[in-house]
């Protein structure tokens, strides 16, 4: 008996260390925002960091995106071609890729890149910063390390990642032209009618929105694990982890909530 | 009766249940070099943390250079750390600036010098330090342990500071940079500083302390079980002390 009522006394005190735990984890984030919204309209305002963050997230990041952008638009083309062909509307390929691209892989897709590469090496370098007490040394020199570390890269993120998504779109509608026109051989008067016909500038606002939004996400989970960190190399390792694993799931949840909003807002109410 | 530039009164700190620090009261005078010896756990970087007010009392009044620390708020207590330099244990450069970056920053920050203007006041710190302009464009990865200690000696000192604290300044480091280090605390802050600096060193470097050091607290457990000048410090018959002197300087 003794040993059942032990059992169930370490499993709700299991539970109750986990809920405290999210919950603290909440609270702390919850915090991160509202310091880096503090700061961000607190002088001096840091252009030059922002400016090398800006130029470390967007500029190197170009290539990457090229990259990636180009094969997606080119086997997405291959994939609808094959299901439109069927139904011989396989004229229509050019803008339902456009419409996919620009409303959902291309925000989605620049954010995760943008996570691996940019939001990774936030929280590792802030995290190193943390164990080897250079935050310590901003904060004992009255300089607020939220301000002088995390604004800048938060802003920057949210102003490169709409450049970055745009990127993506141009890249990979150029491998979906190629592959449509030049390899499955649509006619080129019929690609460009349909994509007249059903794809608007309007189109772009959804997919630049929702890529302004993951930006600022990643770059406040990024700065976020990274101020989190504790101890050695260890806690910077699990840190980066962190940053990217709930940069990414962040992103992937928020993209179907931003979508709901977004189509009410732009197409229903005609915003 | 020398002046006090810190002062703290039944000062408890309490994380939860644990107690760090217990009713500890000590008047650090101003222009001294005042060390805090005590075993690992005593309580001296929480002590060194209130002072910073990066953490505030539980119960207690502290005291520092007219003000009532835990009472400043945020941007008063951002504008109160500039009267401060700290040398951290591992000197906390900025690993992606160099050495005139790394002193020249806190010079940008906070005044209105122009570019020749922070570059001579640069040199000039760097020669305090004991080290040759040489140095001036290496990153803190292409310089030594010692040398990486001066840098950060350097900066601290870069705004005047009226109170210069040092967190085991001589750490990790060889005998011949341990005695450099130790000498550049006895001299470099005084002659640097228009003002009377008061330095306050958290140590259990037990030999090093015994020369630089004017006065001298024993922190024990959270409180403080001895603070005097140094010559009667070494002459103490408190049992804890007398032990961890005798195990340190033989």
């Amino acid at each position: 008996m003794t040993m059942v009522k032990n059992i169930f006394i370490r499993f709700f005190e299991y539970i109750g260390a986990q809920v405290l735990e999210k919950l603290e984890g909440i609270g702390s984030f919850t915090k991160h925002f509202l310091d880096i919204s503090y700061w961000t309209f607190k002088r001096p305002y840091r252009i030059k960091l922002f400016l090398d963050q800006f130029y470390f997230i967007g500029n190197k990041s170009l290539f990457i995106i090229a990259l990636t952008s180009v094969f997606s638009g080119m086997v997405i083309t291959y994939q609808t071609y094959i299901g439109m062909k069927v139904m011989g509307a396989y004229t229509l390929v050019g803008p339902i890729v456009v419409l996919t691209i620009a409303k959902e892989l291309a925000p989605v897709f620049s954010a995760i890149i943008v996570t691996g590469r940019c939001g990774a090496a936030m929280a590792a370098e802030i995290g190193t910063m943390k164990v080897t007490e250079q935050i310590d040394a901003l904060e004992v020199m009255g300089i607020s390390s939220r301000q002088y570390l995390g604004v800048p890269r938060v802003w920057a993120t949210m102003l490169a990642l709409p450049l970055l998504n745009l990127v993506f779109l141009f890249v990979a509608n150029i491998g979906s032209w190629f592959v449509g026109v030049e390899v499955l051989g649509i006619e080129e008067a019929k690609y460009y009618s349909k994509l007249k016909s059903f794809v608007s500038v309007s189109v772009l606002f959804e997919g630049l929105i929702k890529a302004a939004v993951f930006g600022y996400i990643i770059g406040l989970i990024g700065t976020f694990h990274g101020f989190k960190v504790q101890g050695g190399a260890e806690g910077v390792g699990k840190g980066t982890n962190a940053a990217v694993v709930w940069g990414m799931i962040v992103i992937l949840i928020l993209d179907y909530f931003l979508t709901s909003i977004l189509v009410k807002v732009l197409y229903e109410y005609g915003v | 009766m020398l002046e006090s530039a810190i002062s703290c009164r039944n000062i408890t700190k309490k994380y939860g249940e644990h107690t760090i620090l217990k009713n500890l009261s000590i008047e650090i005078p101003k222009g001294k070099i005042t060390t805090i010896l005590g075993y690992s756990g005593a309580g001296k970087s929480t002590l060194m943390k209130h002072f910073l007010g990066l953490v505030k009392p539980t119960k207690g009044e502290l005291t520092i250079l007219g003000n009532e620390v835990p009472n400043l708020n945020d941007d008063e207590l951002r504008k109160f750390r500039k009267r401060f330099g700290m040398l951290f244990q591992y000197a906390a450069l900025f690993d992606s600036l160099t050495t005139y970056d790394n002193i020249a920053f806190p010079i940008k920050e906070f005044t209105k010098l122009k570019k020749k203007e922070i570059l001579k006041r640069v040199q000039e710190l760097l020669r305090a330090v004991g080290l040759s302009d040489e140095s001036l464009y290496k990153l803190p990865s292409e310089l030594s342990g010692g040398m990486r200690k001066r840098v950060g000696l350097a900066r601290a000192l870069a705004l005047r500071p009226e109170i210069l604290l040092y967190d085991e300044p001589t750490t990790g480091l060889d005998p011949i940079t341990t005695k450099m280090v130790n000498d550049l605390i006895t001299t470099t802050g005084r002659t640097e500083n228009t003002t009377e600096l008061t330095s306050v060193i958290i140590s259990h470097d037990i030999q090093a302390t015994l020369k630089i050091s004017d006065y001298i607290a024993f922190l024990e457990r959270g409180e403080i079980i001895e603070f005097s000048p140094t010559k009667e410090f070494k002459n103490t018959t408190h049992p804890t002390i007398r032990k961890f002197l005798d195990l340190t300087t033989h």
